[in-house]
């Protein structure tokens, strides 16, 4: 039983900290990315998201990484950093998402300044371990 | 893959306090959105400070192995010395002590919450930082001090320096469990 994103993406509040997520996402892509080598395509990009950007901001990297080659990504963090304070397990399940909607916010903002539009939603089934998804927008 | 990761500690270091610039930024211009005039913004900024402060002095208490101070003089060097080290990675001069040795300033050459911000002519009122008053009240308040805490001078708002004004108002006498100092 996953706790989906959008039964919140209706409340004002999950926009709002998704939205100041964006905009953080956008403004660190910006001053981390000044030094690094032009990406290849796509995939590229994803992995630094992966690998250097996460390991700025949470200290780690995400554990898996997986694409349908489509468009879609799915980035999984066996022990999400925002999480790791509060659950091992499903208490609190209810709660995660306010939790998740920054980093959301964050990951879309910075592929938004590496010129990828896209939906980034979040699922956790047992905490602290949790999925992002990214659906890439064809421009 | 291929891409060069080896970053200097410094370097991460750097990013995770602009990490931390950016949120704070994104926190006031969300909450000037969500807020029609400078002083909502202001009270709401100090409120979740507070409620940081409340929570923080727990963590500081923790990790820093300072034990209780015995007067105020004590109290400014540790905030300034160690928590502001410890959390902005900066140290405050300690100045403009009153008489009486109850209120004494801050000041702060460089302000990290402020890297990249430029405040907007329509904003002359919103004390930008005014989060660090509510994160030192609360603290304090959690170690037995009412202290009373505000800008005088922002950098933001064309002064030389930043200072933040601390006056001790009194000991908060609470009931302990008898047998406990």
């Amino acid at each position: 039983m996953g706790f989906s994103f959008c039964n919140y993406r209706k409340m004002g509040c999950i926009t709002k900290l998704e939205n100041m997520g964006f905009r953080v996402g956008q403004g660190l892509i910006e001053r981390f990315t000044k030094d690094t080598a032009r990406f290849k395509d796509e995939l590229d990009i994803m992995k630094f998201i992966c690998k250097d950007f996460w390991t700025t901001v949470f200290k780690k990297q995400i554990d898996n990484l997986r694409t349908n080659h489509q468009g879609i990504y799915v980035l999984q963090d066996n022990k999400f950093r925002l999480l790791t304070q509060m659950s091992a397990g499903k208490q609190y399940l209810e709660h995660a998402p306010k939790y998740l909607a920054f980093t959301c916010g964050l990951i879309r903002g910075a592929l938004s300044n590496l010129g990828i539009k896209s939906i980034v939603t979040a699922e956790v089934s047992t905490m602290p371990a949790c999925k992002f998804q990214v659906m890439i927008q064809k421009m | 893959m291929a891409r060069q990761s080896s970053r200097g500690g410094s370097e991460s270091k750097k990013m995770s306090s602009e990490l931390f610039t950016l949120t704070y930024g994104a926190l006031v211009t969300q909450l000037c959105k969500d807020y029609e005039n400078d002083e909502d913004v202001n009270k709401q900024l100090d409120k979740m400070g507070y409620n940081i402060g409340v929570r923080l002095v727990e963590d500081f208490l923790a990790r820093s192995n300072v034990g209780r101070c015995h007067d105020f003089r004590e109290t400014a060097d540790v905030i300034a010395k160690v928590a502001f080290k410890m959390y902005l990675g900066i140290t405050p001069s300690i100045t403009n002590w009153s008489p009486a040795g109850d209120e004494f300033s801050l000041i702060l050459e460089n302000n990290p919450l402020v890297d990249f911000v430029e405040l907007p002519d329509n904003h002359s009122s919103l004390i930008y930082s005014n989060l660090l008053c509510g994160v030192l009240r609360g603290a304090l308040e959690m170690v037995q001090m009412a202290v009373d805490v505000r800008f005088l001078l922002d950098t933001l708002k064309g002064d030389g320096v930043t200072e933040i004004r601390m006056k001790f108002i009194r000991r908060i006498e609470d009931n302990l469990p008898v047998g406990e100092e």
